[in-house]
Parts: C-alpha cells; structure tokens; sequence
C-alpha cells in the first residue's frame, strides 16, 4: 500500500512542478537558515573535554579587599591563594593556567620574532585535560620545582617554525630566555578554550574571543614568571583591589589573575574538597587577608553555563532561523491544504470506490513526507552553503563550523518531522471531503 | 465597496484565513524586530567617533621591554617622522575602536554624587590636535600640562556629555573629577565637543571619555598615531609598519590593533556587520515566502470561487469590482495578521532583551512592518485577483 502511495505522490508532484518545486525551496530555505544556526549553536555549546569533563572542577575563592571588594567569588586567584590550594595536592590532580603574550624566535634563523600567546600552568594540564601530543610528552613536575627552562609548543607553532618536523630538543627563545621544547601537540582545539575564560556572564554575550585558538606554547608557572622577571604587567590581569599595585611582581600584587583546575572523581572527593576550600577560605578570613569567606566549586559544564560561553548573536541568530522556520512551516501547511484540497475531485472518486479516510489521511501524509524529503536534501545543501558561509565569516568560531553526523541526520528528521506536522491538517482536511458533492461537480 | 459580504465569504474559509493570519502574524513579529535590530546596527557603525577619521592611522607594538620604553619611542617616533607622507607623529594609549582603560568617574573623592563608566585615553601633549578633537571651553594641553607618573592630581580634557553628567549646572572647568575609588584626580582644562568611549555599544555611556597627556615611559609606549593626507594614508601606514622591523627590532607588532582608523572601525563593528546582513538575508526569504503562501492560497481561492464569480459577473459586477473584491479581502486578512503580529512582536521583544541590552521597541517600527507587509500582500494578490477578474459571466451557466 505504501509504494502505492509514493506513486501517487510522485505523480502528483510531476502533475504541479511549479508548485511543487515553491514547496520544497520554502521548506529547503527554512530548514536551512534553521539547521545552520543551530549546528553553530551546537557546536559552540558542546564539551570540551568529552572523556573527563564530568571529573574537572574550578575553585573560586574571594581574595579581593577594600577598596574594591567584589560580592562574589571571583573567576581567577591571586597567586598566594592559588599556590597554597594547588601545593597541598589535596585532588587527584590539580593544575594552574594563565595566559600571556610572548615573543618568540628560533636562534639563527635569522626570522624576526613573533608574537604568539604562551599559557604558563603546571603538567598535569596536559593529562587533566586530555591534550594530545605528537612529539614528546609533559615536562616532569620535579621541572617545576627546578624552574626548568622547558616548554612544550602546539601542532601549528611546530609547524609554523620547524615545519611540522620533530622538534623536541630544540631550543626556542622566548623575549630573552631560551627554552628546551620537551613535547610537541597534535592538532587540539577545545572549543571553548574553557581553562582561561573569565567574567562570561557580564560580558552581555560578547563571548566571542572564548573560541580563539589554544595557546602556541606552555611552560611551567614558575619558568615563565623568571622568563618575565621584573617585566610590568604581563599577565591580561584579571582584577586588582587596589590601585597601588605597580605591576612590578605578579606574585605579591593584590591582583586576581591565575585559575586552578581540579580534578575529582568521585562525588565524595568533590564533597572533600569543597570542605577544603571553604576551610581554607575561612583561615584567611581569620588571618584578615581575605574579607569574605565565599566559596564555589562548579564542574566545567557549570562553569561554562556560568559564564554563558555561546555569544549572544549566535543565540539571536538561533532564535530568529527558528522563527523563520516557523513561518516557512505554517506557510507549507497552506500550500499542501491547497494542494490538497485541489484534488477533491479525485479525493471523491477515490473514496466512492471503497478507500476509506483513513487510506486517505495516508496517502496525503506520504505526499507531506516526500515533500518533506526533499527539502530535507534541500536544507541539507543549503545547510552545508551556511556553513561555509559562516567558515568565511572573520569570526573565531569560523574553522568550527562543519556539519557532524548528528546534525546531518538531524536536518532529515527535522524536514520530515517538519512537513508531517504540517501535513496533518491538511490531510484531515482532504480526509473529510464529502463523496456525493465532489463526484457531482465532476 | 461593502466589506460585509467579504468578511462572510471569508467565514466559509475560516481555516484558510487563519493559515494566511497566523503567517503574517509571524512575519510582522520578526519583521519588526529584525529592523529594529538591524536600524540599531546600522546607526551604530556609522557612530561619530569626534575625531578626523579619515586622516588617521595607528602602529601598535607589543612584546618590548617596558624598562627602555623611552629608547623604543624616541626612536620609532623618530624614525615614523621621516617618512614620505606624514604629517605627525604622536603617542597614545588607547582611541575609539582601539580599546582604552575603563573605569568609573565621579565628581567627589568618595564616588557618593554618582558614578559613570568612562574611557580613558592617554597621549602626549600633541595627541589631541593631532586627533583634529574639537574643544568647546578651556584649551588643549600644553607641554608644561604633563606632569610626573605618580602625581595625585593630572590635567585632563573630558567630553562634554560626561561634563554635563558630572556637573549638570556648573562650569567644568577647573573643576577635578576622581577615578578608581579616588587615588586619582583629573583636573579639567578643557571640554571635547564629541569624542566616543573606546568601544562603542549600544548603551548610555557612548560619549563618556577622558584624555590626560602623560610623559613617554613605561605606561605610554609602543602605540603610535600617524597623520597623513586623507588620500595617502593606507600607503603611510603601510610603509610605517615596514620600518617597524629596523626601526623596533626588538618589538613584534600587534596586527590587530594596527590599521588606519577606517580598517580599525571596521573590525570593531565585523560582528555587527555580520548580524546586520543576516538578518537582511533572513527578512528578504521571510518576505518571498510569504508572498509565496499568499499567492498559493489566494490562486486556489479563485479557483474553488469561479462559479461565484461567474454569477457575480452575470449580475452585473464588473471586472473592476471582482479585482476589488480580492485586494480588500487581502487587505482584512493582512490586518488582522498584523493586529496579532503586533502582540507577536512585542512577545519576541521581551524574549530577545533577555540576550541583548535593547531597548523596547518603538511603535514606529510596528508601523514599519505593517506597511510593508500591507504593501506585499497587495502585491502577492495581483495576480490571483487579475485571474479572478478575468473569470468571463458565462462561467456562470456550466453545470449550475
């Protein structure tokens, strides 16, 4: 009965091509607006660490004092604050991040510096968070203790400067100090660079520079503080409580400007290390370093939802495609009740001979499917156009934007989901034709 | 012509309308505010900065060693006057769409008479003729205005809006205005017509700004601002940014923030540019598809009517009065859709403040959409209304 129906839809599609072809552009168009903006919604919202992000958690504190005390526990630490909970090793791991732009060259080449971001942490970033490496591995946290002149470089500084070859044992100069590159990244793109975002929430959706590219090099915390000896301010800082701060040594200013990561896996250990935090927080309360004893530990999926990491045009831009569906929808349900509804002559003579309304209600609704079909592939060009229109875009997401296998189903399902919806009516409507009337006008 | 018998004949065709209803409903809720937003984008990029845009270009270092911060400049400053072209040469810290300092302003030590959120933007005592600001009261700085890193008290230029929200009825000048919980005081020595905040947004404190001219050294370095002939000034700033390499060996430039005021406006306002077209594209497909639906179900109207028609004719209507007949009956269809449109709009206003700062929408763009879609429907009825009008009397004899 099925292949029955589909010829009879197919006929019926040839019969009105015009017609037909209006239905499914409308439909391709708004499936498409809908499917790309979502898919750049889906992918800017996704995990970026997918195997631990369950077990990766961020510790706040409230280091800021008078006169510019903040009511909340801020997004970053000050240094003191952040050794002491990193040195006490009370999580399975633990590390530290904070970004820094830095030159850097290699000796004799005879190529000026570049400028390029270096992210100063600790080695267990790299295992915490699944970093991949091509050559080489992490330092060794005995490095750390050492001020070890080491460093590791990504994929496409590697690239970029000794291309693409296996540079461990090289040495890289970075503003005056040489460094020994110890690892090698594969291509890693965490999508948002989740470990050095801050202040989300304030930012009025303008979170775009949450998806810049990871950082070219990583080396050691206390490496890179004497890589920048005696430099003023180098750190984007994050926030200082006072103004008197001269810059002059990140490790004594009263300036908020180093994350800490743990990780814990197993909802007692969060349970443990929340009392921890709260415990360490009240101590420096009663030393009267600190003001306020708040305290948060959020998950990295609470920490991204906290700080509203999808920018808000991408947000607009979701809304609007939907309610642009919308109207291509409700504007398919009038098409196909016209389609329809012009056949009741045939209806009539169809259901005179014996089809019953329910063979009908079918019928029509195969029809909707078919419609539905092929502007499913409509909307899936015209999703993969989107995208690649987004791809040009200067925006930071811009290499993100492919099409995943999820979405691709997703586009189908959608289109069909889309035009039985907007069929059923119809197809009640065209079910319901009266016999006797419409055979008489024949 | 009566509209009662057209809205009777719409009743026999109730589920239809209501289809063409709900559609430009929809239409008119997005229409309105996409213009909204797209108007408020558009008035936003071509925003007055105050300052002479077109003469402008700027050369940011980064990665020197802020202790010879004086050598750095002294010799790129050197080095960017000798170049074919330019006019001047000065330092700075900050410009519209560059990025600068924020902080918050108030007229007393304390911050109790009120806080406003401004920018600050630093130079050398030449930066702000250089910028073509114009002063409405004082004068610009002099070189005896810039005074030693760590004085409590400097002299400053402010806007004139932020002038009027510190001091709404007095005379700024003279008058010292306190930042970041009053360890600094900026005494005002003269008032800027217009010159924006650093990078402007659709909020309040667009116009509020701040320039203090400051001694080359570790806080002023590594950002220079070129003047040229209007019509030479990509070709200055693309030779300044070649001689960077022998002039600032030991610096790397910071393509980002390096670019004449034109290409620097221009990135500042990319993402706005790309929300501005998407949401033309996305007005320009709403707008076909709904003529597209308006065009189907009227075009299957006249069709299911002929017979009607025919009588009509028969009696005595004219082809004039059938044409009529359709565009009044589109006009109704198309009210009523924007008379729920317009609660639609309002629904969609509230749910996009959510992510956006925006104001209410104005009924003006209410307005806006509802002749628009008027005007469209109109258009998308011509033809369906031409076929009816074409229905000849004799229609009206077959198969009674």
């Amino acid at each position: 009965m099925f292949g029955y129906y589909l010829d009879l839809a197919l006929r019926s599609l040839r019969r009105s091509k015009a017609l037909a072809a209006m239905m499914v552009m409308a439909l391709a168009v708004g499936i498409g607006a809908s499917m790309t903006t979502l898919t750049v919604a889906h992918l800017l919202s996704g995990d970026p660490v997918p195997e631990h992000s369950a077990t990766l958690y961020h510790p706040q504190l409230n280091p800021t004092m008078p006169p510019r005390l903040v009511h909340e526990p801020t997004s970053a630490m000050d240094y003191r604050s952040a050794m002491d909970l990193w040195s006490a090793h009370r999580a399975d791991r633990q590390t530290l991040v904070a970004g820094s732009p830095v030159k850097v060259q290699v000796e004799g080449s005879g190529e000026p510096p570049l400028p390029r971001q270096m992210l100063l942490t600790t080695s267990d970033f790299f295992p915490m968070f699944d970093v991949p490496f091509r050559y080489g591995g992490p330092w060794a946290s005995t490095d750390e203790e050492s001020h070890a002149r080491v460093a590791v470089i990504s994929s496409a500084l590697n690239d970029r400067l000794f291309g693409g070859a296996d540079s461990v044992g090289r040495s890289l100069r970075l503003r005056d100090s040489d460094v020994r590159i110890v690892g090698v990244l594969a291509p890693w793109r965490p999508a948002p660079r989740f470990y050095d975002i801050w202040n989300g929430r304030y930012r009025h959706g303008d979170t775009e520079s949450f998806y810049n590219d990871p950082e070219d090099i990583y080396a050691p915390l206390a490496t890179g503080l004497d890589i920048f000896a005696g430099q003023t301010p180098v750190m984007p800082v994050h926030f200082c409580w006072d103004m008197g701060a001269d810059g002059k040594s990140m490790q004594t200013d009263p300036c908020a400007w180093l994350s800490l990561w743990v990780q814990l896996s197993s909802p007692a250990k969060v349970r443990n290390y929340a009392g921890f935090l709260k415990g360490y927080a009240q101590q420096q309360k009663r030393q009267g370093r600190y003001t306020s004893d708040q305290t948060r530990l959020q998950s990295l999926m609470q920490w991204l939802e906290w700080n509203r990491v999808v920018p808000g045009t991408v947000r607009m831009q979701a809304w609007m495609a939907q309610a642009f569906l919308l109207i291509c929808l409700v504007n398919t349900v009038g098409l196909l009740l016209t389609r329809f509804l012009r056949r009741s002559g045939e209806i009539g003579v169809r259901r005179a001979m014996g089809a019953s309304r329910c063979a009908v209600f079918t019928q029509c609704l195969v029809e909707a499917a078919l419609i539905g079909l092929l502007g499913g592939v409509g909307g899936w060009l015209l999703t993969l156009l989107g995208l690649w229109m987004v791809r040009q875009q200067p925006v930071a997401y811009a290499d993100l934007a492919h099409l995943d296998l999820p979405m691709f189903f997703g586009t189908f399902a959608m289109s069909v989901a889309a035009s039985l919806l907007a069929g059923v009516l119809p197809a009640l409507r065209a079910s319901r034709v009266p016999i006797g009337f419409q055979l008489k006008t024949l | 012509m009566p509209i009662r018998p057209i809205l009777r004949a719409l009743r026999h065709h109730r589920f239809t309308t209501a289809l063409i209803v709900l559609e430009i409903a929809l239409a008119c809720a997005v229409l309105c505010n996409a213009c909204f937003i797209v108007a408020g984008k558009w008035s936003l990029m071509h925003i007055r900065s105050g300052i002479d845009e077109p003469a402008l270009a700027v050369v940011t270092l980064d990665n020197f060693d802020r202790q010879r911060a004086d050598d750095l400049n002294a010799r790129v400053v050197d080095g960017l006057r000798r170049i074919d072209g330019v006019q001047s040469v000065d330092l700075i810290s900050g410009l519209p769409f560059l990025g600068a300092g924020g902080e918050s302003t108030s007229p007393d030590r304390e911050g109790k008479l009120g806080s406003y959120s401004t920018s600050f933007y630093f130079g050398d005592a030449g930066t702000l003729a250089t910028l073509g600001v114009e002063l409405t009261a004082g004068r610009l700085p002099r070189d005896s205005d810039v005074v030693p890193d760590d004085a409590t008290i400097v002299q400053s230029v402010i806007t004139r809006s932020l002038a009027d929200r510190l001091w709404p009825h007095a005379d700024p000048l003279g008058k010292v205005l306190w930042c970041c919980h009053g360890s600094g005081g900026f005494r005002v020595i003269g008032v800027a017509r217009e010159l924006i905040q650093d990078m402007p947004r659709d909020d309040a404190s667009v116009g509020n700004a701040i320039f203090t001219p400051q001694r080359s050294g570790p806080m002023l370095a590594g950002q220079y601002l070129l003047r040229a002939d209007p019509a030479r000034v990509s070709e200055v700033l693309r030779k300044a940014r070649a001689a960077m390499a022998t002039l600032a060996p030991d610096a790397t430039v910071d393509d980002e923030h390096t670019g004449t005021l034109g290409d620097l406006r221009h990135r500042h306002f990319r993402s706005d540019r790309a929300t501005a077209d998407m949401l033309m594209g996305t007005m320009a497909a709403l707008l076909a598809i709904t003529a597209l639906g308006i065009v189907g179900l009227t075009g299957y109207w006249v069709q299911q009517r002929r017979k009607q028609i025919g009588i009509r004719r028969a009696i005595g209507a004219t082809r004039r009065d059938i044409l009529r007949h359709f565009q009044i009956e589109n006009f109704l269809i198309v009210g009523m859709g924007i008379a729920l449109g317009v609660l639609l709009a309002y629904a969609f206003d509230v749910a996009l403040m959510k992510f956006y700062e925006l104001p209410h929408l104005p009924p003006a763009y209410l307005l806006v959409g509802a002749v628009v879609l008027w005007l469209l429907g109109q258009l998308a009825v011509l033809g369906p209304a031409l076929r009816a009008a074409a229905v000849p009397p004799v229609v009206a004899t077959r198969s009674v």
